[in-house]
């Protein structure tokens, strides 16, 4: 299959339904490239033959059903999945021009560099600052008076700053749903990774705080290459540059949002955008 | 009689069996406390924690003996939980999955309800008979066995219940296992942890059989962990057998004392527990 260029044709007059996504005219270059990417739990398959480029200083929200490998190319963008056992990955993913799959990658170094975001808040039993200063603390070598600018620029960047200046030596458990999300992107962006991967960042959070957190995700993405996976079309419409729609363990269709969400060139993705399934 | 009514009555009939069983079980708790307390209550005084046991036919108290227990529980707690505590961390952590850790769930629930004679006549043969002598040491070892699959299974436990997300978190930032460990899931599940604790030391401190063929007893005040050392199980276990009215109301104290312990303890570790449960039901 050949990588879908990421750049839209010049004419194609960009407009999403809920145009709130910046037209895709100022993207970074290409960040990750992944190449024939197959993806086996056990025996079963669940990815297919993957190949895509995203590009730097770019959203790109994957779509489709529950089940069909959304979450799992996610989670291979950092190699998560080999917490797990009997879970493995064939092909290349490269971040930056190096592959992150071969055997030779740090992976406690890789996830350094990606950063991850997971559907339910995790905040750390510890406080606020703990939690923001966590990954840049197991860098290890940072001044005190470093550590507390960059926990505060990451709480500036991920707009929860004044919602918790005065708590910092709280529980960051006591925070509400959605402040302790914003906390959690806060905490991976803090050790400014290359690459945010957030996986439902607001399936569990009420449509106040789902709002806040698109429009952090709208501020970061001048600084990042931002992957997002959704349930919610309307959101993966609202905050990407890109969109992918995923079915099956194949990535069926991926280009500007605009286009996929007013004139898919795939008949699934014409489907599921309109409701027919999923 | 109708199908509802028929029911209804099946109904009836199970809920007074049950009840019944409930109110059995409360009222054996009930009268072993009361006679613990009539008895033991007689018997309280101060000196029962300034003199050493007394020779039969004489009053005294039971300071050695407290001493004794207070000592060899706290080393066998301090010798038994390290090694639960981090044995259980393999097992929810490391080797979740492998046949190793079936192999070692299997092993600590057969060593979790051994009888503790066994567990005494395993460190008798092993140490008492090797060193020669019987030794409060001995006894010590003796505990730290039973304390071991207690700490162990609610270490497990317990750091099985922290949200795996927060383990995927923590890993996601570039820590490796054991940072994770010691910096967020041990602090995730500390209360549950210090209720382990907790419960190995009720488990423990109220143990005879062990302390029979490792501390054996010992009438005089000694603080020497090579020789043999009082304990209060012990103590009970001689003096309530005796024909000697004054032993007899030792025994009944000691009874008592071990028991609002172990009471202490337990109470404590529920609270703990609940402490633990509020402190989730507000990280939401």
């Amino acid at each position: 299959m050949i990588p879908h260029s990421l750049k839209p044709p010049k004419h194609l007059k960009m407009r999403a339904p809920t145009a709130s996504a910046e037209p895709v005219t100022d993207l970074g270059p290409p960040k990750i490239e992944i190449r024939a990417l197959n993806f086996f739990y056990g025996a079963v398959q669940s990815l297919h033959d993957i190949n895509m480029t995203l590009a730097d200083r770019s959203i790109t929200a994957f779509i489709g059903p529950s089940g069909c490998g959304k979450s799992t190319l996610l989670r291979v963008m950092n190699r998560m999945y080999a917490l797990y056992p009997n879970q493995r990955a064939e092909g290349e993913v490269l971040i930056g021009g190096a592959d992150i799959l071969a055997p030779t990658v740090d992976v406690a170094e890789l996830r350094y560099r990606v950063g991850m975001v997971f559907q339910k808040p995790t905040p750390f039993p510890m406080s606020v600052f703990d939690n923001v200063a966590f990954g840049l603390r197991l860098a290890g070598g940072i001044r005190l008076a470093d550590l507390k600018l960059r926990v505060e620029s990451a709480l500036r960047d991920a707009a929860i700053w004044d919602e918790v200046k005065d708590k910092l030596q709280a529980d960051g458990r006591s925070l509400s749903g959605g402040q302790q999300q914003r906390v959690c992107i806060a905490r991976a962006i803090a050790v400014q990774p290359e690459v945010l991967l957030l996986d439902e960042p607001t399936a569990a959070l009420d449509p106040i705080s789902t709002l806040r957190v698109e429009e952090t995700l709208q501020a970061l993405r001048e600084k990042y290459c931002i992957v997002v996976v959704t349930h919610n079309l309307q959101q993966a419409a609202r905050v990407s540059n890109v969109t992918g729609f995923m079915y099956m363990g194949e990535l069926v269709e991926i280009g500007p949002s605009g286009q996929i969400f007013t004139s898919p060139q795939q008949r699934r993705t014409d489907d599921y955008i309109t409701g027919r399934f999923g | 009689m109708s199908r509802r009514s028929l029911r209804k009555f099946k109904n009836g009939v199970f809920l007074t069996l049950s009840l019944f069983a409930t109110l059995t079980g409360l009222a054996c708790l009930a009268a072993i406390l009361w006679t613990l307390l009539s008895h033991g209550l007689a018997g309280m005084s101060w000196h029962l924690f300034t003199q050493m046991t007394p020779p039969p036919g004489s009053s005294g108290g039971l300071l050695n003996a407290i001493y004794g227990s207070a000592v060899m529980t706290l080393l066998g707690i301090l010798i038994g939980s390290p090694i639960g505590v981090l044995a259980g961390t393999y097992l929810a952590e490391y080797g979740r999955s492998s046949r190793l850790s079936a192999v070692i769930r299997f092993i600590n629930d057969v060593l979790l309800s051994a009888p503790s004679i066994i567990i005494g006549l395993f460190i008798y043969e092993i140490v008492v008979v090797r060193m020669g002598h019987f030794s409060a040491f001995a006894g010590a070892l003796a505990l730290a066995v039973l304390a071991i699959p207690v700490t162990l299974r609610t270490t497990e436990d317990m750091l099985n219940l922290v949200p795996s997300g927060m383990k995927d978190s923590s890993a996601a930032l570039g820590a490796y296992p054991w940072r994770t460990t010691l910096s967020v899931l041990y602090p995730a599940a500390r209360s549950g942890i210090v209720t382990g604790l907790l419960l190995a030391i009720s488990r423990i401190s109220g143990e005879t059989a062990p302390l029979l063929f490792t501390a054996l007893n010992n009438q005089f005040w000694s603080t020497d962990l090579d020789g043999p050392m009082a304990n209060l199980p012990v103590v009970i276990f001689q003096f309530a057998l005796s024909p000697y009215k004054e032993w007899q109301d030792l025994a009944w104290a000691g009874a008592l004392i071990i028991t609002a312990t172990i009471l202490v303890f337990s109470i404590s570790a529920r609270v703990l527990l609940a402490l633990l449960q509020a402190e989730r039901g507000s990280g939401r």
